[in-house]
């Protein structure tokens, strides 16, 4: 590298520099804090030094490392080896994968808060799984997915408290709820162009938080509902000492009462429900129906030409999506047996959608990896909240700049011309 | 009729910062076709630099006129530097990428903004003394007495006086003349020599200056802010650009006195506590029915 060059890179990261001063300057150096009446301000120069400094460091050595190119073409064939790996050993990544979990809650390590963890991680993979139909097969980037977990919630909440009817039952209800208000939101946005329809969904995940929020008589305000049902193993209750006339699960069993047993039937609830998602997902794929998914999301004028009904199409994607939201949210809401629209605001949407973003729209695999990321990891910094949505936020814009297609890109045609493989 | 005039005074003031901000959605959609879903942000990121100088200058005893300009400038000025480092970083190595590839950059980098402010100025609201008190009244001997309070002057009259600057500059310079070339056709326009990075730049500049001021008369207005206030105000003063008909800067304009209009007077004459679903319930009629808004032209799909 010439003299020339370094002079120039310096320069230039000088001016990284202030224009890290100009940013970091007001926002953090000056922050302000409540002191009795009015706000004071508390100068905090060393952090913003230290910011300015690392920005211009990092700057130099971007300009200095000419190689700068050959990593970032590295980074992607790495990424698109492992997605080729994970492609090629799709099935036994996948047994592998099942198998492990299957057996999880009796490894020797695992305690109440792995499998608590676990129990969210698999929520987030569902509801991910879900969202994927929507959004990685069909195309249509849905901000307000949120709306449907919460009308699943409340749906199931709402039924089992009034009626008093099993969770099995009331499962199968609130997905259909679910799906109906997919239908019934779905229809009229459904013709709008991708980012429009970003926006509206957005729109309707908050109308509906609103609603669940001011309308007192059904959905208790913001104080939520409560003593929601917990599920029972096919009629027997997890109760240490069951009502008269009832049996519960560890008396017919014969097994010391433990409160582990309700976690690990929660444990196991959820990852039949998630793959029975993902079951439908790759069956549905090779339908006509989810052809016509992925055909629209790749050209929609060249679909219209051939005779698929887009609005139709893209409901249908919309109303399962919706559906298996739904499932997810009586999932929740029996877990947790307390909801309230805290649960449900934007960014619990903005997860999701950055789950589905991050493992690369479309792909099943994914996701899982993606919420085992997002969601596991984060987990274990719980006291860096606030970092961690940054964090997320970050990664988001890091992986459209450097991989728009998501970690695991996987927009392979399903179907290929005379069998040809490429 | 007092009452209804007392809801326009304050409907026209709020429609005048929403229409600040609904340019910056305008011009970016204008001339690189996305959704700045950050934009509303950067007005939060304007309303706090707003706050904080308020404080400082507040120290200083200087006289009222003279504070407000100088932070009017300062909020302009470092609110740009968000604006144009938002951009640098999210949005520009995304040019040619698929469709939604920016929109999902930006919902990123406003996840980031939000929780940045969050980390660097604390999660509580921030209330501030209001700097400029008083006003007229008018209908003195009825019963409701319609107050225009002189921040409202101020705020209107900021408006306009920004509005006829920046229209003067989109029309009659290089710069705006440069900045409506490529809005028709960026590949024409670099071929006659304009640099369009840097069009694209300074139109963010000049979109997130406009939305600084808002967010300082929405500090003065509301006398309280905190980090999330981006969200609701981004979502409005887009919904003003759609329905302004996006891509049009007089549309924006009138977008957002209709949407400021629109919520004050659902407020106050339906309900109060949907009044964000009035304005949401706008943005899916307008996208639905009405997708080219008042001004806009219409979008033709090329293959």
């Amino acid at each position: 590298m010439e003299k020339k060059d370094i002079i120039q890179s310096f320069k230039d990261s000088l001016f990284t520099g202030l224009i890290a001063l100009a940013l970091f300057g007001p926002i953090v150096g000056l922050r302000t804090a409540s002191k009795g009446e009015g706000l004071f301000i508390t100068p905090q120069w060393g952090v913003v030094f230290l910011l300015v400094g690392l920005c211009i460091l990092g700057r130099f050595l971007i300009n200095l490392n000419s190689s700068r190119k050959t990593e970032i073409t590295f980074f992607s064939k790495f990424t698109s080896k492992f997605s080729a790996i994970t492609e090629d050993k799709a099935k036994h990544f996948a047994i592998t994968a099942i198998l492990f979990a299957v057996v999880f809650p009796f490894l020797p390590f695992t305690d109440r808060y792995f499998m608590d963890v676990a129990i969210m991680i698999l929520t987030y993979i569902m509801l991910g799984w879900g969202l994927n139909i929507v959004v990685g097969l069909a195309g249509l980037l849905d901000l307000g997915y949120v709306a449907f977990y919460a009308v699943g919630a409340y749906s199931y909440a709402l039924i089992a408290t009034t009626f008093g009817w099993s969770f099995w039952i009331c499962l199968p209800l609130a997905g259909l709820f679910a799906a109906f208000f997919g239908i019934l939101l779905g229809f009229p946005v459904l013709r709008l162009r991708g980012d429009y329809l970003a926006i509206v969904t957005l729109g309707f995940g908050e109308i509906i938080r609103i609603i669940l929020i001011n309308w007192y008589e059904v959905t208790n305000g913001p104080d939520g509902i409560t003593g929601i049902p917990r599920p029972s193993f096919f009629g027997l209750p997890f109760k240490r000492s069951p009502d008269e006339g009832e049996t519960s699960f560890h008396l017919f069993f014969n097994l010391e009462y433990s409160t582990m047993h309700r976690i690990i039937f929660l444990y196991y609830l959820i990852l039949v429900l998630a793959l029975i998602t993902n079951y439908f997902t790759l069956k549905i794929r090779k339908l006509p129906v989810g052809r016509a998914w992925e055909a629209l999301r790749e050209d929609e004028i060249a679909c219209k030409s051939l005779g698929v009904n887009p609005t139709n199409t893209k409901l249908t994607a919309f109303a399962i999506g919706a559906m298996f939201g739904g499932f997810a949210g009586s999932f929740f809401a029996t877990r947790q047996a307390f909801i309230s629209p805290e649960s449900f605001t934007f960014i619990e949407s903005a997860i999701i959608v950055a789950i589905v973003v991050l493992g690369g729209m479309g792909s099943q695999t994914g996701v899982v990896l993606a919420s085992i990321f997002l969601i596991g990891i984060t987990e274990m910094f719980r006291d860096l909240e606030q970092y961690r949505m940054i964090a997320f936020g970050g990664a988001m814009v890091l992986i459209m700049v450097f991989k728009p297609k998501g970690i695991l890109a996987n927009r392979k045609p399903t179907i290929l011309m005379h069998g040809d493989k490429k | 009729m007092e009452y209804f005039i007392q809801q326009l005074v304050n409907g026209i003031t709020l429609g005048s910062i929403y229409g600040l901000i609904a340019i910056g959605y305008t011009m970016v959609y204008g001339i690189i076709g996305m959704i700045n879903f950050a934009h509303g942000d950067i007005f939060m990121i304007g309303a706090f630099v707003a706050l904080i100088s308020f404080i400082i200058f507040g120290l200083t005893g200087v006289a009222l006129p003279i504070i407000l300009l100088l932070v009017l400038l300062i909020a302009m000025l470092f609110t740009a530097c968000y604006g144009w480092t938002v951009e640098k970083l999210a949005y520009k190595p995304l040019r040619g990428s698929f469709r939604l590839a920016p929109l999902i950059s930006a919902l990123g980098m406003s996840i980031v903004l939000q929780n940045y402010v969050q980390v660097a100025q604390g999660a509580r609201v921030k209330p501030m003394q209001p700097l400029i008190s008083g006003g007229l009244e008018f209908f003195k001997n009825s019963e409701f007495i319609v107050t225009v309070s002189y921040l409202q002057i101020f705020i209107v009259i900021l408006t306009i006086i920004l509005m006829g600057i920046f229209t003067y500059l989109i029309t009659k310079t290089d710069l705006g003349r440069a900045q409506r070339a490529c809005e028709q056709d960026r590949t024409m326009t670099a071929l006659l020599g304009i640099n369009v990075d840097r069009t694209i730049s300074i139109t963010f500049i000049v979109g997130s200056s406009l939305a600084s001021v808002a967010g300082m008369m929405f500090v003065l207005y509301y006398g309280v802010i905190d980090f999330y206030i981006g969200f609701l105000a981004g979502i409005k003063a887009f919904t003003a650009a759609v329905l302004g008909g996006i891509g049009s800067l007089p549309g924006a304009m009138l977008g957002g006195l209709l949407i400021g209009l629109i919520e004050t007077f659902w407020a106050g004459y339906v309900s109060l506590e949907y009044k964000d679903v009035a304005a949401f319930s706008v943005l899916i009629v307008v996208l639905i029915f009405f997708p080219t808004g008042f001004l806009g032209k219409p979008d033709i799909e090329k293959v």
